[in-house]
């Protein structure tokens, strides 16, 4: 017998011997959603609070006025900038004087010579002060958010939802396909001295 | 009584017993004022931090019900979900293997690392890997396993095991960590001071050069979504999250019962998971992957699904609740005995209340006796428990099997007729509560220092080592029914 057909069998029969128990119903009445809608003012506030908490800084930005933003998030930045390859246009600074470096399969040891990443997100969650991100075009690989020190991250106002239960189907999308992650901005360490950056769209 | 009694995890590799009995171990722990201190220390400030998060949800009791429910429904059709995620797992380009014990999961996992031509390994904290006893299956095959958990990273360093399940290095303070750090990584700043920031970054250094240069990871599973394939590891450092996703091969280790049937389900337990564990409204890092993502991450993915007694435990129609937990630490963290005596008495790498029913399951009572008798059944443990699992009744169906089973060898010892009477009066919630009354009268023997010297037998031989807490002025049922109005 193979270990995959002793381990099923065990379970089997362990299931038996306990008197075959029926699955329960799951009771779901815990709040599923918030009491605001994604993009809410007051969850903009509650999530800037949550980041601030978890020392990012955290800039507030019109739709047209992202690369200003970044800008300023990238003042102290001296090294190259890496960016996903699908970055949306009007979001890198023209005035920068960081490199810009589009990752196109960069080695763990090229990302060690970045200094700060810049990319959108998948979602927010206010209450947890959460951002997933999904590997989608704006945000990249993981490994491009995970070595540089900085991470630029762009946040817009819909994307932002108050619950755990209204965030996570934001995340799964790309799940399915590609490797997907969320993470909170917090500037805990070297590597991850984080600055987000909230650009609101009108 | 049941017929099937399963296969316990095997003797011999792994840690899941301990050399000494509960009460050996234990004298030794709390004759050392330091580590009563750390564990102090550190329980108390982990707890305050977890009941003002808690707090905060007004629904924290509905969640509970919701993933206690949700984890008895995936273990009636364990097997049906077990063959889901395998599917999606392989659809998505993992590979997936199944481990009936400790010997062949260790087996699997050398096997595989050898197929890399590596000998060196980057490692996720993880209970099941520590469970199996994988590092020293590795050395052995010389294979180097490098822990990147700070914590763990302390342990391993100190030569030492650990001793909490998050917080392994729990048992020591900063300038012990100082010591181990200087004495053991090499190139440290002779200068390191015990600065907690100083010293985190010392171990950054240190391990993010491993970081880039890593081939293969090895790591555990918080939870694996049967309907979508996806593997969930939570941690708080970022560290796990560097060895999932830079290195090229990625090993995962996980018990059959982490699997949940569908995504949505994690909205539960991403919920209870890390305000019960660090206090936190979400872990700082939760990392995602489903099967190989080409260009973006491991681009060969192993998983490894392991027994190890677990099936043993699903026959008991009580026990098997033991397999709900997300091992969250809440329940060590608020139990009066683990806080004195800490995690390495336990002898398992399943310490205090959680560990007290878990471990004699997965092992078979007989070889880890002494765990059921490891508490005072104060109750905290059930009460904190984010998937409500009654660690009480179950320590008590555990000693009464003990007893039953020495009954069944020889005479009865003092210890088997006095814990079988403590059975007796668990097993009735009417007796229960007027044995919860009388004990609430040991608040007076303990008035002037806080602490109780010596308890009548049974406990006594318990506290002839250590001070058993006063017991509250109310018991919990008590003010439950007074917040309550009498609803439960
Ligand atoms: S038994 Fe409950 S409280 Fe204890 S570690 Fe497991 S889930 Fe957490």
């Amino acid at each position: 017998m193979t270990a995959r057909e002793e381990v099923l069998g065990r379970i089997r029969a362990a299931n038996a011997a306990a008197g075959h128990p029926p699955p329960p119903d799951v009771p779901r009445d815990y709040h599923r959603t918030g009491s605001h809608p994604a993009g809410a003012p007051e969850l903009l506030a509650l999530l800037r609070d949550r980041l601030v908490d978890y020392k990012a800084t955290v800039l507030d930005a019109a739709a047209d006025g992202v690369a200003e933003a970044v800008q300023i998030a990238l003042t102290e930045v001296t090294g190259p900038v890496v960016v996903p390859p699908g970055l949306p246009a009007g979001w890198w600074p023209d005035g920068l004087a960081a490199t810009r470096v589009t990752d196109d399969g960069l080695s763990p040891a090229d990302l060690d010579a970045t200094a700060a990443v810049l990319t959108g997100c998948a979602a927010a969650c206010a209450v947890t002060g959460t951002i997933a991100l999904d590997g989608s075009p704006d945000q990249g690989r993981r490994a491009i958010t995970l070595v540089p020190d900085v991470h630029v991250c762009v946040v817009r106002a819909e994307q932002v939802v108050e619950t755990v239960p209204e965030s996570s189907p934001r995340w799964i999308r790309r799940a399915r396909s590609r490797s997907s992650a969320d993470r909170r901005p917090r500037a805990t360490s070297s590597w991850s001295g984080w600055r987000a950056c909230t650009a609101r769209a009108r | 009584m049941t017929t099937f009694l399963g296969v316990p995890a095997p003797r011999g590799v792994g840690h899941l017993r301990g050399e000494h009995s509960f009460p050996d171990a234990a004298r030794g722990a709390l004759a050392d004022s330091q580590l009563r201190r750390n564990l102090g220390h550190a329980t108390h400030t982990i707890r305050g931090k977890r009941a003002s998060v808690v707090g905060e949800l007004d629904d924290w009791e509905q969640l509970r019900l919701a993933g206690s429910a949700l984890k008895a429904a995936t273990m009636a059709r364990l097997d049906e979900h077990l063959e889901r995620l395998e599917r999606e797992v392989t659809a998505r380009g993992g590979t997936v293997h199944w481990a009936r014990d400790a010997n062949e999961a260790n087996a699997i996992v050398t096997r595989l690392v050898q197929e890399t031509g590596e000998t060196e390994v980057v490692k996720v904290k993880s209970m099941a890997t520590q469970e199996i006893g994988l590092n020293e299956a590795l050395e052995t095959a010389g294979i180097e396993a490098h822990e990147t958990d700070l914590a763990e990273l302390i342990v391993q360093l100190g030569g030492d095991l650990p001793s909490h399940i998050l917080v392994p290095a729990i048992h020591r303070n900063r300038a012990e960590i100082r010591e181990i750090f200087l004495r053991e990584m090499p190139g440290v700043d002779p200068e390191l001071t015990a600065e907690p920031r100083r010293l985190a970054m010392a171990a950054r250094a240190h391990l993010r050069e491993r970081f880039l240069r890593a081939k293969v990871a090895i790591s555990g599973a918080n939870f694996a979504v049967a309907d979508t394939g996806t593997l969930l590891v939570v941690e708080s450092e970022g560290n796990g999250r560097m060895c999932l996703t830079l290195p090229e091969t990625l090993i995962t280790v996980m018990g059959i019962e982490k699997v949940v049937p569908t995504w949505q389900d994690l909205e539960v337990f991403l919920q209870l998971l890390p305000r019960s564990s660090t206090g936190e409204r979400m872990n700082p890092y939760t990392s995602a992957w489903t099967g190989v993502t080409p260009g973006d991450g491991p681009q060969t993915f192993h998983l490894v699904l392991l027994d190890n007694g677990r099936t043993a435990a699903l026959a008991d129609e009580l026990g098997r609740s033991a397999l709900h937990c997300i091992k969250c630490s809440a329940c060590l963290n608020v139990c009066p005995v683990y806080e004195r005596t800490g995690g390495h008495a336990y002898g398992s790498v399943y310490p205090g209340p959680i560990g007290a029913v878990l471990s004699p399951q997965l092992t078979g009572v007989e070889d880890n006796a002494s765990l059921p008798y490891a508490s005072t059944l104060c109750g905290a443990c059930f009460d904190a428990c984010p998937v409500r699992i009654d660690i009480p009744s179950l320590l008590v169906k555990l000693r009464a099997r003990h007893v039953d089973e020495q009954r069944a060898r020889t005479v009865p010892s003092a210890e088997a007729i006095a814990m079988a009477a403590a059975s007796w009066v668990m097993s009735s919630p009417a007796r229960f509560a007027a044995a919860e009354k009388v004990s609430r009268a040991g608040r007076l023997l303990g008035r002037r220092t806080g602490g109780i010297a010596a308890l009548p037998p049974p406990l006594s031989a318990w506290t002839a080592s250590r001070d058993a807490p006063r017991p509250p002025a109310e018991t919990f049922r008590e003010w439950w029914a007074r917040e309550r109005g009498g609803a439960s």
